[in-house]
């Protein structure tokens, strides 16, 4: 099989540092990986191209890019599959963190991001003589959040992390999320309320957009824009009520539930609070330009027609989750 | 000049037990590895890790007993001792720290079958056991605050006055070369798998440790002892656990008939690994396989087994093969896996070079003798890791710096790395002495074996020493120039190569994973001692070290 690979290219040492484009056409198997093109790339053509790759097998994270423009594992992706219609395969470094050389990036603050949720078991109370005790259904459920192997790809495509480098980030969301679900984890009742806490600051759970592209560029199945929303429930469910986020996550259903639609001009002025001044002044700057480009919503906000029947399915849905 | 009391190179999770043991007995205690140390190749092992408790019915001995005949007596029975009655305090340790082992309906660690043992004592984190342990390890080494150097490969064990004082070391994101100074080094740097082509082994299992010790001195034992697993991917070499066995599964033949009752009655497919591929390349030769291949068969495992314990190698199945084990069987064939042999230690990791420690995959203890069984890989790292860590970390107290000039010694190392830069290009490639290299590895150390064979890869090695003397290197760079490391890892790789090949023509008889058609019987008469090999001048010079046995007389080995 025939295959050119389009590959991002960049190196500290040029004259001009600049990144820039090359194609390799190579030919590689039927059912190679786009890994196996670019260990032949390495190997047989050009040994400048550099790489981080290791295990083959989606299990040692190393070699996330971005493969036509979405993170994925490139041991993980068919080359059949990856390629368009001209046969061509385009390879990038993964976004978000910054590039060190050709598709090699730098995980530094990947790595000090997940050092901050304090990523280890913390019982409060004595180890047991022998095995903790705990449901297989338990472990199975953080399995298939330790699952994750640390690859980057979900940080990669991260909305949030791209515009705001402060953001925790999926990964170690999902990874406080794993202590947080451990019922070896924090007071006998397994909460980790410090943990809880911790993480409903600023840059934490609440700032997650929800876009899901975490979930669609993780290898692994880990899915961790779900584990954010567990996260935060379980923050509501600790009565960590008293930040941006969980105000807001409040005040959102506290307006739907009432008129059926969104209340876009209430919501921000609730979630802050009608007495926080400093916050509501902050707004000032996109209400201008709201109102400028005639988006500025409506003062006078309308029930949807037939609301009642609305309400009474959102108190059963709500009455639902409380179960 | 960087310095610490223990130098632990290779993170995966010998490395990271045996730091952490060494900073819990005070030492100042650091680790290198070429690769951040989640990447490291521990990550590799699925199936899980043995331990007899004694709280639901086990015992050491029998755990021990089954060791012993996995190895074909060719382990040594008092390291088997200390490594089977350390398991059960391990595992639970292992399970305190976080690991989410898979549980029984009253909630407590759950079991599966696995290769070669009589009950299932196999602890298991669904099919991805090495991968939990790993990231579970790695977040101790976090809590520990120990000293992290992530991406610096080793190039060279810096010796003055006959001892190892530390080591030189290459930051692979700027290149730049420094010294480390350390009272001791504890060699966590895993196996060789990547001289075999293919292999079920990671790109980075290059055989460093076993070749910078080898260099310095150090004795390889067992070196012939190379496991080829059973149930390799076609085409890629990838591993499919033997879990699925463990669990049920069947092996195939290419008429969809069970043919392991030939070779083991009442073990089948869990007979121990050597068994089993010997049994397939048997069939294989004799025709009854398809396309080189057996075949691995799950289908009546049914589908929601095979997603809650065997999920990952389904993955792997499909992704690598397009073949869906819920579905159909998939092609397997046997491939090298894993190295018994290394760098020759004591129970306490010490190795016979002064201050120079070895655990783990690239240690020979010799707990595996003649072949490994399924699982013991995982307990092997934990045990002897932390045995390392713990008796570096007291050595450490007594032992003063060895004082010696960083500056010559940086220089001469610049100047040895420059060289390797400078080669002219010539036509000849990395890539292309390492396949060769692999290729003539697994066309005559593999499963079955024989004298002609073994010297043709002999006379291969001499020539690929020859070209690797002249091999160019694309990239002149400083900044991650992975085109100089996989050069400095080829040399690795071809000095163990080497090892191998001189001891597998030595042994003279068939026992574990060598098995030699020239020499079918074992011979316990002449050939129950380990080989020994040492650098000499025309390279690898054999001696002997005789079996330890305690409390298990050899027998036939029946499965």
């Amino acid at each position: 099989m025939d295959v050119t690979l389009n590959i991002r290219r960049f190196d500290p040492e040029a004259d001009r540092p600049e990144a820039f484009w090359q194609e390799y056409p190579v030919t590689i198997e039927d059912n190679a990986t786009v890994l196996d093109a670019l260990i032949k790339i390495r190997e047989e053509v050009d040994g400048t191209l550099s790489l981080r790759c290791s295990c083959r097998s989606s299990i040692c994270g190393s070699c996330a890019v971005r493969i036509n423009g979405h993170a994925a594992l490139a041991c993980k992706t068919q080359a059949s599959t990856a390629m368009k219609a001209d046969n061509v395969i385009t390879v990038e470094p993964a976004g978000v963190m910054p590039v060190i050389k050709d598709l090699v990036v730098d995980f530094d603050l990947f790595w000090d991001k997940i050092r901050a949720v304090e990523p280890y078991l913390q019982p409060e109370g004595p180890e047991p003589e022998t095995e903790y005790i705990a449901s297989n259904e338990a472990m199975l459920h953080l399995s298939s959040v330790t699952a994750c192997i640390m690859c980057g790809s979900c940080v990669s495509d991260c909305t949030v992390l791209e515009v705001d480098p402060t953001f925790l980030g999926p990964a170690a969301l999902a990874k406080a999320y794993r202590f947080t679900a451990d019922p070896r984890d924090g007071d006998a009742g397994g909460v980790s309320k410090k943990r809880l806490g911790d993480l409903t600051k600023a840059s934490g759970m609440w700032d997650c957009t929800r876009c899901t592209e975490c979930v669609v560029a993780c290898p692994k199945g880990v899915a961790p824009m779900d584990r954010i929303m567990a996260l935060r429930d379980q923050a509501l469910a600790a009565g960590l009520t008293n930040s941006n986020g969980a105000r807001h996550a409040e005040v959102f259903g506290e307006l739907v539930g009432h008129s059926g639609s969104l209340d876009e001009l209430r919501l921000p002025v609730k979630t802050v609070g009608m007495t926080n001044i400093p916050a509501l002044l902050g707004f000032l700057p996109v209400g201008i330009r709201a109102f400028i480009h005639g988006k500025m919503p409506s003062p006078i906000h309308k029930n949807i027609e037939g609301v009642e029947g609305f309400r009474k399915v959102f108190e059963k849905v709500e009455e639902s989750e409380k179960e | 000049m960087l310095e610490h009391d223990v130098l632990v190179i290779g993170a995966g999770l010998a490395g990271m037990r045996a730091a952490i043991a060494a900073q819990a007995g005070g030492a100042n205690a650091a680790i290198i590895s070429k690769v951040h140390p989640v990447r490291s190749h521990s990550n590799a092992a699925q199936g899980g890790i043995n331990a007899a408790l004694t709280d639901r019915g086990d015992e050491w001995e029998e755990h021990a007993y089954d060791t012993v005949k996995g190895s074909d007596f060719l382990g040594d029975q008092d390291a088997i001792e200390v490594m089977c009655k350390s398991a059960g305090q391990a595992l639970i340790d292992m399970e305190h720290m976080g690991v989410t082992f898979n549980r029984d309906d009253e909630g407590r660690l759950g079991t599966r079958a696995f290769g070669g043992q009589r009950r299932a004592r196999t602890f298991f984190v669904g099919d991805f056991t090495g991968q939990a342990l790993l990231h579970v390890m790695f977040e101790q080494l976090i809590k520990s605050g120990i000293r992290s150097y992530e991406e610096w490969f080793v190039t060279s064990l810096i010796e003055e006055d006959g001892r190892v004082c530390g080591v030189m070391a290459l930051e692979i994101r700027t290149g730049q070369i420094q010294a480390i100074r350390s009272k001791a080094v504890i060699l966590c740097t895993g196996g060789s798998g990547r001289l075999f082509e293919p292999s079920t082994n990671a790109l980075i299992v290059t055989g460093d440790g076993m070749a910078l010790a080898y260099n310095a001195g150090a004795r390889l034992m067992d070196m012939e002892m190379v496991q080829y697993h059973p149930t390799t991917l076609a085409g890629s070499g990838v591993l499919i656990s033997e879990a699925a066995r463990g669990e049920g599964a069947h092996l195939l033949d290419k008429n969809g008939d069970r043919f392991m009752e030939k070779y083991a009655p009442n073990m089948m497919e869990l007979a121990s690994r050597d068994v089993v591929s010997r049994a397939e390349q048997t069939e294989i030769n004799a025709g009854n396989g398809t396309n080189g291949c057996m075949f691995l068969d799950c289908r009546h495992l049914g589908a929601a087994l095979i997603m809650e314990k065997l999920s990952q190698i389904r993955e792997i199945g499909i992704d690598l093969a397009g073949a869906d084990m819920i579905k159909e069987p998939i092609p397997i064939r046997p491939g090298m896996h894993y190295m018994m042999g290394g760098i020759k230690t004591d129970v306490d990791g010490q190795t016979n070079l002064p201050g120079v420690y070895a655990a783990g995959e690239c240690a020979c203890v010799s707990v595996h003798g003649g072949n490994r069984l399924g699982a013991n890989s995982l307990l092997d790292t934990i045990v002897f890791g932390q045995r390392s860590g713990d008796h570096a970390a007291a050595a450490c107290r007594s032992a003063e710096f060895v004082e010696f000039d960083a500056d010559a010694a940086v220089k001469r190392e610049k100047e040895r790395i420059q060289h390797v830069l400078d080669r002219p290009q010539n036509g000849d490639r990395v890539g292309a002495v390492r396949l060769g290299m692999g290729e003539s590895m697994n066309k005559n150390l593999a499963v079955y074996r024989n004298q002609t064979g073994m010297e043709e890869t002999l006379r291969d090695l001499k020539t690929l020493k020859e070209r690797y003397a002249q091999v160019p290197v694309d990239n002149k760079g400083a900044t991650f120039n992975t085109d100089l490391i996989f050069a400095m890892e080829l040399g690795f790789m071809l000095d163990c190569a080497e090892t191998i090949t001189a001891s597998a023509l030595d042994r003279k008889d068939s026992r574990g994973a060598q098995s030699r058609t020239d020499f079918p019987d074992r011979d316990d008469e002449n050939w129950m001692k380990h080989i020994v090999a040492a650098k000499g001048a025309e390279g690898p010079e054999i001696s002997y070290l005789p079996v330890s046995v305690t409390q298990w007389t050899p027998e036939e080995r029946k499965y």
